[in-house]
This record gives C-alpha cells, sequence and structure tokens, in this order.
C-alpha cells in the first residue's frame, strides 16, 4: 500500500502539474480538494482520467467519487481494492 | 472643465527570451523552449502562484505580462474591479494548445482527453486568468486579427474609457504557437489620475512600442 501511495503522489504531481510541490510533502491522509492540495472541480476530472488510464478504473457515481477523491490514500484504497491487473 | 486624455502609463514586451518593462529589459533568459523560458522569469520574479503552473503556455505568457504590467499598483485597491477593463487579440487564437488537445484524442485506443488541457482551448481565457488573479470583473474582450491591430484595440478602449465603462484597461497582443511567441501589452488610465505615463495613448504610439526590438 505505501508503495502505491508513493507512486499515485508522484502521478498527481505530473498530471496536475503540482511541478513546485515534493511528493513527501503531500500528505497522503489529507483532503485533497479545498483543504490540503486546494484542487478544483477540473483536477478533478483529471483525477479521474488518471484512474482510468494508469488503473484502467472507473468511478460510477458521484457519490462514489467523493469517497474514492477524498485522499491519496482513498484513492489507493479504492487502487488496491479494484485494481485487477 | 478640464478635458480628460488617456495615457499609456506602462507597457510590457515578452518575445526572443527577453522581456522589457517601460522601456528596460529586465529579464534575458536562455531557455530552449517558451514554457521553460516563462517559468524562468516567473521564478526570476519571485511570483507566487502555483495556479501558474496549471496553465497553458499562453496563458502563461499573458499572466506574466499581465503581472509584471501590474507589478506594485495594488490595481484592485486603486480601481474597483468592474471598472478595469482588458481587451487582448491575437492571431492563433489557442492554436498552441488545440495541437495539444488533439494530440491526445486523435488515437482512437488511446483516447485520454486531458481536462486540464481541454480547458484552454479558448484564447479568452488568458483574460480569465488574469481577472481570477486580480479580481477583475469589467468589461473584456479577445480579439483574433490577422496581424497586430493598433487601430481596432484604440478604438474600442477608447469608446471603453469615452462611455465609463471602464476606468482604466489592460490591452495588447498575446500570441503563440510552438516556438514562437509574442506578447505587448499595455496598461492605459486617464489622466490626471497619473502623474506621469509612457505617452498618450493613440494608435501610432501603440504601433511604435509594438515595433521596438521587433
Amino acid at each position: 500500500m505505501e508503495a502505491l501511495i508513493a507512486k499515485l503522489k508522484n502521478e498527481i504531481i505530473e498530471v496536475l502539474n503540482l511541478t513546485e510541490m515534493a511528493p513527501e510533502s503531500i500528505d497522503e491522509n489529507e483532503p485533497l480538494f479545498v483543504e490540503g492540495l486546494g484542487l478544483d472541480s477540473i483536477d478533478a476530472l483529471e483525477l479521474i482520467v488518471l484512474l482510468e488510464r494508469n488503473y484502467g478504473l472507473k468511478i460510477a457515481t458521484a457519490e462514489e467519487g467523493k469517497t474514492v477523491l477524498k485522499s491519496v490514500r482513498s484513492m489507493a484504497e479504492f487502487i488496491k481494492k479494484n485494481n485487477k491487473g | 472643465m478640464m478635458e480628460e486624455k488617456y495615457i499609456i502609463s506602462d507597457y510590457c514586451i515578452i518575445r526572443n527570451n527577453r522581456i522589457v518593462l517601460n522601456g528596460e529589459v529586465v529579464y534575458t533568459g536562455n531557455e530552449g523552449s517558451p514554457g521553460e523560458f516563462f517559468t524562468a522569469a516567473y521564478r526570476y520574479f519571485n511570483i507566487t502562484y502555483a495556479k501558474f503552473f496549471k496553465m497553458d503556455n499562453l496563458c502563461k505568457l499573458g499572466f506574466l505580462a499581465s503581472e509584471l504590467l501590474l507589478r506594485g499598483k495594488n490595481i484592485g485597491e486603486v480601481y474597483p474591479g468592474d471598472k478595469v477593463g482588458i481587451l487582448l487579440s491575437n492571431a492563433g487564437s489557442s492554436i498552441d494548445t488545440d495541437r495539444n488537445h488533439q494530440k491526445s484524442i486523435s488515437k482512437s485506443d488511446e483516447y485520454f482527453p486531458s481536462p486540464s488541457v481541454f480547458v484552454y482551448t479558448l484564447a479568452n481565457i488568458v483574460i480569465g486568468e488574469i481577472c481570477i488573479r486580480h479580481k477583475l470583473f469589467g468589461e473584456s474582450f479577445f480579439m483574433i486579427e490577422k496581424e497586430f491591430d493598433a487601430k481596432r484595440l484604440y478604438e474600442q478602449v477608447k469608446q471603453w474609457l469615452d462611455e465609463e465603462i471602464v476606468r482604466c484597461c489592460i490591452t495588447g497582443w498575446v500570441e503563440i504557437d510552438n516556438d514562437r511567441y509574442e506578447a505587448v501589452m499595455y496598461f492605459i488610465q486617464k489622466t490626471p489620475d497619473l502623474e506621469e505615463g509612457i505617452a498618450i495613448f493613440g494608435p501610432e504610439k501603440l504601433t511604435d512600442i509594438y515595433l521596438l526590438g521587433k
């Protein structure tokens, strides 16, 4: 799980162009939106694309999206639970 | 009653890895790509605005020019946000980012358009970025022209000022296509609000400034 979290942090930095940010400065338990990284709705779409492109996973509903995209850890848990690769 | 005149109070030119502010070269770089040059300049001027890194190159260029143009002006305090106009123009619209978006959707088996690229496939987003940065919500407009057209810029800005739709205006040209980029941005204000300016606002002077170092 920790390796997946580390990988995910790097992928998030890359797709969201958070080039000023080091992976270790992202707290995997902090909220991604509003607080924490302060991401916006476009970033949310980008994270959804990331899950689909890199892990073949789709978020089925808006409610599921809220749960999955809550934090880096919740994204990693979603990947671990659903990734068939 | 004193006749009000309009002045070009400041201008900023960014092209050929060089930035000129009010006639003075303030930054020269030797970075390879436009994006690298814009980022190097951003860091050089100690600008802190994390969203810069998410912008496409057209927005980075326009944002950078506006940052230097408005530096130290506290524009949001000097003018009401709804009285600051922005009129920008270019020839290629958002072609640079349009191409990037096209690449991401060109293969049916790798169809992953990036939302953060797609949102920049409109040239007027650069105006939005400047407005968000300075909390401006006055009249704004982005014109697509064959080439820099000082007369069109002058007439539109003058009309806004004459009709008191705005009290000042950011105007100019912001263009990027692959490695070719150019921003010439002016800040237009009414006299006697300011003690001094670069020149009286007029199409000839806009052209003179546009051609500096070209």
